[in-house]
């Protein structure tokens, strides 16, 4: 296999099936919390699966790309900076799976730690960090405002990705043979 | 079902003349350019050019009534927002102090209004911009055109895939959720947030599933056609400029000249001729 041309056709293939995929749940499968504008979000438990297994370039294709469409399709302009976010978010994740390799098969008590840990990580330096400096610098809007969004949108994700994200892991993983899990004899 | 998530009606009118190309560089040029200029001079300039090519476009009402109004009531959401955290930004940018309206941390202040009026400008020339974009662009055309302003083919392709398979997983998607629903998943206000929850893993894995399989198999299909081994690739929806592209992307650089000579003569990035 050459690998020295960019992409991996595989990859090509997971960032173009995965935006989809990604843009579908964002759109209609977002779960209302009972707090108004608040919404549980799908999409980001799909995202972090994506990238736990494709790492970081195509996590971070995938949430750029799908984030940019999506917000094409539904609110007719793309905000950038938020765009940007998202896909700061994907690559962190993608890292984070890198080293940890959270789609082995092997999800164990320390892996979900290190992959909320990883998350918690990622959510706040994407949505509280680049988020709000892109809005300031791009969009120029007050810092009390976007700082506010940008708290509110972290806290959301982190809990809904400490639950969703941590399932739909989990349960990727029972489907994948353990590494090591088979034994020589001799 | 609508099948057609990007809305693209085929057309005869001089905008959907235009390639790909022309009208993605135009419209990520106008975009980027316009969120980053703050003189509401150069912005209803902008509005008025992307509005009259809405007219030029033929687009219908009735096509874009729904997603209008929902970018207005997103903008006025906005708009609030920004006056809630932040009633004095105006002042604060300007430099300057007029109360139009009431007293205190909260008055209504000219600054503030102005302020809120740029950005309000903003959703008026980027709305017009997008719905001609996502309604007169065929989507294959799209990638085509991604290609040939520079992305890598491989990225390129990779969006060519997604826009292919929006509507195929937007199927899958109904599907799953009808079968779920009629085994008895509730994803409604009706019931508990937990039951919510598990309703929506309950659609999540095996979408998740099928959707990690189609990438293996479609994958293995492109690598036995030899996918991504040339540096470059032609596309079949490739388009030749014609004189038509040519005018659209001088009267687009002229749109840029005209915001660079403001930032010069401003000395930023706002214009306030009211001190």
């Amino acid at each position: 296999m050459e690998k020295k041309n960019g992409l991996s056709t595989r990859s090509v293939v997971a960032v173009g099936i995965g935006t989809a995929v990604f843009i579908i749940l964002f759109k209609f499968l977002a779960i209302p919390t009972g707090i108004a504008n608040t919404q549980i979000n799908v999409a980001q438990a799909w995202l972090s699966l994506i990238a736990a297994i494709f790492g970081p370039v195509v996590g971070g294709l995938v949430a750029f790309i799908g984030h940019a469409l999506n917000d094409a399709i539904s609110y007719g302009s793309i905000w950038w900076s938020w765009v940007i976010a998202d896909g700061v978010f994907g690559v962190l994740i993608g890292l984070a799976g890198k080293y940890l390799h959270f789609a082995d098969g092997n999800f164990t008590t320390r892996k979900i730690i290190g992959f909320n840990l990883a998350q918690l990580v990622s959510n706040i330096v994407a949505w509280l960090v680049v988020a709000p400096l892109g809005d300031i610098l791009i969009y120029s809007e007050p810092a009390a405002k976007v700082f506010t969004q940008g708290a509110v949108s972290t806290l959301v994700n982190v809990i809904s990705t400490a639950i969703l994200g941590t399932a739909v892991l989990a349960i990727y993983n029972r489907t994948k043979v353990k590494k090591n899990s088979l034994e020589h004899e001799a | 079902m609508n099948h057609n998530i990007f809305g693209f009606h085929p057309g005869t009118t001089p905008i959907h003349q235009l390639t790909g190309t022309t009208k993605l560089i135009i419209f990520l040029s106008l975009t980027i350019f316009g969120s980053l200029s703050f003189d509401l001079r150069y912005l209803l300039l902008l509005s008025v050019v992307a509005i009259g090519a809405l007219f030029v476009a033929k687009i219908k009402w009735t096509d874009v009534r729904v997603l209008v109004w929902l970018v207005i009531v997103f903008a006025i959401l906005n708009l609030i927002l920004i006056y809630v955290f932040a009633p004095q930004y105006g002042t604060h940018l300007f430099g300057s102090k007029t109360v139009l309206l009431g007293s205190g941390a909260y008055a209504l202040t000219f600054e503030q209004l102005y302020y809120e009026i740029i950005v309000f400008t903003k959703y008026l020339f980027a709305l017009p911009l997008a719905l001609i974009f996502l309604m007169t662009t065929n989507p294959s055309e799209f990638s085509a055109g991604l290609n040939k302003i520079g992305i890598s083919y491989r990225v390129a392709y990779a969006v060519a895939l997604a826009l292919r398979y929006i509507p195929d997983i937007q199927v899958e998607y109904q599907t799953i959720s009808k079968v779920q629903q009629a085994r008895g998943y509730d994803m409604s206000k009706n019931t508990s947030l937990w039951h919510r929850l598990k309703g929506a893993v309950g659609i999540m894995m095996p979408l998740m599933f099928t959707s990690l399989e189609q990438i293996d198999s479609v994958s293995r299909a492109m690598d036995l056609r030899r996918f991504g081994k040339r540096k470059r690739r032609t596309w079949y929806y490739a388009q030749k400029f014609k004189t038509l592209d040519w005018w659209a992307i001088a009267l687009t650089s002229l749109l840029i000249g005209i915001e660079l000579v403001l930032l010069l003569t401003n000395g930023s990035r706002f214009w306030y001729p009211f001190k």
